[in-house]
């Protein structure tokens, strides 16, 4: 692409062709406020708040829907340019409650923020406010503040644009503008859960959400989801070993800015339902032990058999890391050829041509580099050793053909663990590092969010003391290791 | 009613029995520049038309022909012309009286411009409210297409035109040209950010002319006559005709067809029979509520065209001229503009959607309690904040106005303020 040179506040800068001043300015670190502005959706130029001074142009120019031109002079800290934000934020906050207090968008709001940074000036406005309708419930867990809306319209060409569903409008007209749904309608496009994310104030708000938590508190930490396998780049969002929001983080080649909303709500089997201390099958009932018990008991049952007719059963849902690990203790030390894998088959799943992938397993390209076989192959094994997630379909198999299953590798409650001698507890994809590789081969990177849950340890912590007590010798596990 | 001695260019067939039929069109000469059009080129027609010095008249006053020209020659997709007949300026009635009583001489002008522009269908988008004017230029579509002057192979030429007459449902905005665009493709009628200008992004995505009623109407003539004919009428620099839609406190409102350079004293005084019982001139609005004001004493020197305005500091506009006598109180008006342009504001521009609703509120605060100084100040601040930093000219629309009455009648807004002995409140 060839480049432009232009001069922003004095700097001189070569930016690509055809790129905006909101974004040529950020190249150079110079902030152009702005709200309707936002990269991943169309141009609407409506809030004002990026007007900036070009010279030679007679009026003032919106930076984003201003390309750079070569020899173009542009002026974002005039006074002239100061006054005019100062003054589209004087405009954006007269008819704006004053409810922050109680706002849920506080700590994220850019009306807030934006008013410490270029207005600071007190409300010369003295009239009635508009007052506008409180807490509409959209449809898909979206809640609405119509008074609070600065009719940026984000939300509008969100769904129109990037989920391809025309189901928000403005309504009305003047500063009588409210955000709606037609009729009789109510929000309910798949991916319905973004527009939260991009509302710049506390307008939208999630009511999975709102009230939970105030944002401030917070920690952040930068994964993937595992709701399908495209494997959208997210936040998790996250305090005292406890998620609780999902949001989408930029990646270009992956999902851009967003991710679905059955990944957005998938996060509820972190927090709930975990199997938090090991147990073992003692005089017929399970019980709960430490975690060097259950290791040493289950290395005392695998020397009880002939373990290369142990079938080991690795889960689509675990980070490349996890599936290595497990599958060269199958070989390496089971010295077993029963490798499966198991995988979660959904009925009539979801799937599209923006984000979402028919396969709801994060990682089935690892399994197929792995070549491993399905459980539907299994042959005749006198027992499994089952990593997390076994489906429905292939625990039928396993009690069709008899073969026990020796130990479960879980991080939740589910309907095999009865079953099962050992049920070793284990961290999920927010409690560990590592990465998995989504449906087009790109290997992508999760970070530990907050220390595995209960007593729950990494599988290669567990595979590893299993080894130590089989008499062999093991290296000590650590995800990042691997790759 | 229209009350013209002249019937200069526009206006010849006006109070003509039947005179939006095809017949008594043709009979006067109508339908006369098409043999002729056709043996023009296209760029032919765009240049005399350039020539001719005529400039839009729905209010921005821009060059036709240039307008034209700006059309992009080896693009493969169609072209449009949308005749704006949405004629929504406050104080402008005059596009109506062209679609009621000279419908054809407007179809002939469409003709005229798409076969210039190489366009093969044209909208007229018209006001929901103009019952008889949609009928007239519904009926006269209709009976061109009846006689093969529209459709294909009009007049037996080697060209096809189709004409839509679309309704808009009435909001001012939709007068704007890009509002209009999306309006008409069935969305909600909003401004767009220009660039792209229309005559390269217009509607349905493809270039696009969008043009007065009053500009296409007076195409006929050009074409008839030649530009030269044309440029007899007028100033150098405003050549032709315009339409004046004279309301308020004269004798004889109405709309009448002027030569550009016509004195304002005269319109008033001779045109429209002086001012309506004998009560003295306070103020007349140029061009629509829009432009800036005039004072009496502009009147005296201020003539009817685009340098005299500028010179005037204010606008020919859409020639909506509104006559006040001594009587009346200029806050009371400002915020009579006030109230419709915070009404008809589409609610996208910060700027517009706040500013027109708090000035609005304003006013009528000091209309009730009485204002103090800082009002006045506050006024002419969010004005300046409002104007020339929206999608459209709305904001200005209502920003020019409050700017220029408060510097021409400050006294009115003195009899306002609190405190004061001879103070006015008004029950609005
Ligand atoms: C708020 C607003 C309302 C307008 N209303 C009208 C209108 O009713 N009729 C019209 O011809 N032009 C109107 N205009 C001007 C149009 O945008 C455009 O300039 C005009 O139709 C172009 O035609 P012309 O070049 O022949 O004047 C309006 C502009 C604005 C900003
Ligand atoms: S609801 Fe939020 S995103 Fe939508 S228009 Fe209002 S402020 Fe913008
Ligand atoms: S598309 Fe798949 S990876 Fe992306 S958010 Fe939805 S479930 Fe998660
Ligand atoms: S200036 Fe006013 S009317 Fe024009 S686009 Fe902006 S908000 Fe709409």
């Amino acid at each position: 692409m060839a480049k432009v040179n232009l001069t922003i506040d004095g700097q001189s800068v070569d930016v690509e062709e055809g790129t905006n001043l909101i974004e040529a300015a950020r190249q150079i670190g110079v902030e152009v406020p702005h709200y309707c502005y936002h990269p991943g959706l169309k141009i609407d130029g409506n809030c004002r708040m990026c007007l900036v001074d070009i010279e030679k142009s007679p009026k003032p120019q919106i930076a984003c829907n201003t390309k750079v031109a070569p020899g173009m002079v542009v002026h974002t800290q005039t006074d002239k340019v100061k006054k005019m934000r100062a003054s589209v934020m004087e405009f954006l906050l007269i008819n704006h409650p004053l409810d922050c207090p109680t706002c849920d968008q506080a700590g994220e709001c850019r009306l807030q923020d934006y008013y410490m940074k270029y207005d600071r000036i007190p409300s010369r406005f003295e009239e009635t406010k508009v007052h506008k309708d409180k807490m509409i419930d959209l449809g898909s867990s979206v809640m609405l503040d119509q008074e609070r809306c600065i009719a940026c319209t984000r939300c509008i060409r969100f769904c129109r644009d990037v989920a391809g569903q025309d189901e928000l409008a403005l309504a009305n007209r003047g500063d009588h503008v409210t955000i709606t749904t037609f009729p009789g309608k109510k929000l309910s496009n798949p991916y319905a859960g973004n527009v939260v994310d991009i509302c710049p104030v506390g307008a939208l708000t999630s009511d999975e959400f709102r009230f939970k938590k105030r944002v401030w508190y917070l920690k952040r930490t930068p994964s993937v989801c595992t709701g399908c396998s495209r494997g959208c780049n997210i936040e998790v969002h996250h305090e005292g070993n406890k998620i609780y929001r999902l949001i989408p983080r930029y990646n270009p080649n992956v999902n851009q800015y967003w991710m679905c909303d059955e990944g957005r709500h998938g996060y509820h089997f972190v927090n709930d339902n975990r199997v938090l201390r090991a147990q073992i099958i003692k005089n017929g009932a399970m019980q709960e032990v430490s975690f060097a018990e259950a290791a040493a008991y289950l290395a005392s049952q695998l020397k009880t058999m002939n373990s290369s007719e142990i079938a080991t059963i690795s889960h689509a849902g675990e980070t490349n890391e996890v599936l290595k690990a497990f599958d060269e203790f199958s070989k390496n030390v089971l010295k077993t050829d029963l490798r499966y894998y198991s995988r979660n088959e959904v009925k009539n799943p979801s799937s599209d041509t923006i984000l979402r992938t028919a396969d709801k397993n994060p990682n089935q390209a690892y399994i197929n580099d792995l070549k491993l076989k399905p459980v539907s192959e299994i042959k005749n094994a006198q027992a499994a050793l089952v990593l997390n997630g076994l489906s429905e379909a292939d625990f039928e198999i396993l009690k069709k053909k008899n073969i026990p299953i020796l130990a479960i590798f879980a991080a939740n409650v589910g309907d095999a663990l009865p079953h099962a001698s050992v049920v070793c507890p284990i961290p999920t994809f927010a409690e560990q590092d590592g990465h998995l590789t989504n449906v087009n081969a790109v290997v992508q990177k999760i970070s530990q969010a907050f220390a595995p849950r209960g007593e729950s340890r990494l599988v290669g912590e567990w595979l590893d003391a299993i080894t130590l007590a089989l008499g062999m010798s093991a290296k000590k596990a650590e995800a990042v290791s691997v790759f | 009613m229209t009350d013209n001695k002249d019937n200069l260019v526009l206006t010849t067939r006006f109070g003509l029995e039947k005179s939006y039929t095809a017949d008594v069109y043709q009979k006067t000469g109508g339908y006369k520049s098409i043999d002729k059009l056709f043996s023009m080129k296209p760029d032919d027609v765009i240049e005399e038309v350039k020539k001719s010095g005529l400039r839009g008249r729905g209010g921005a006053g821009f060059a036709a022909g240039l307008k034209w020209s700006f059309i992009p020659k080896n693009v493969d997709k169609p072209k449009y012309l949308c005749v704006n007949a949405d004629e929504s300026e406050p104080g402008t009635f005059k596009d109506r009286y062209l679609l009621e009583d000279d419908p054809h001489q407007l179809i002939e002008g469409i003709i005229i411009c798409c076969y210039a522009i190489g366009a093969e269908s044209a909208y007229v988008y018209i006001r929901g409210e103009f019952d008889l004017a949609y009928r007239r230029i519904e009926e006269a579509v209709q009976e061109a297409y009846q006689k093969g002057y529209l459709g294909k192979n009009l007049f037996g030429k080697n060209y096809k035109l189709d004409v839509t007459v679309h309704r808009g449902a009435g909001a001012y905005i939709c007068g704007e040209e890009t509002a209009l665009l999306s309006s008409l493709e069935g969305n909600k009628g909003q401004p767009r950010i220009k660039p792209p200008f229309p005559a390269v992004v217009g509607l349905f995505g493809c270039p696009t002319i969008i043009n007065n009623v009053e500009t296409i109407s007076a195409l006929p003539y050009i074409l008839n006559n030649g530009a030269d004919a044309y440029k007899k009428f007028g100033t150098e620099k405003s050549p032709g005709t315009k339409l004046f839609s004279v309301s308020g406190h004269v004798n004889k409102p109405g709309v009448y067809e002027l030569p550009l350079g016509y004195p304002m004293k005269d319109l008033i005084n001779k045109v429209c029979g002086g001012m309506k019982d004998g009560k003295a001139l306070k103020a007349v609005i140029p061009g629509g509520t829009s432009m800036p004001i005039l004072t009496a004493k502009d009147c005296e020197t201020v003539t009817l065209d685009y340098e005299s305005m500028t010179a005037h500091q204010t606008m020919l506009g859409s020639g909506g001229v509104i006559v006040m006598n001594e009587d009346v109180d200029m806050v009371w008006v400002l915020r009579n503009l006030s109230r419709f342009y915070a009404h008809e504001s589409c609610g996208q521009c910060t700027p517009c959607r706040e500013g027109t609703g708090w000035i609005d509120k304003m006013l009528v605060r000091i209309l009730r309690e009485g204002g103090e100084e800082k009002d006045i100040a506050l006024l002419n601040e969010l004005s300046d904040n409002m104007m020339g930093k929206t999608i459209c000219v709305l904001a200005d629309s209502l920003s020019m106005p409050v700017i220029s009455f408060i510097k021409k009648f400050p006294d009115d807004f003195r009899r306002h303020l609190k405190n004061r002995p001879q103070a006015v409140r008004v029950g609005i």
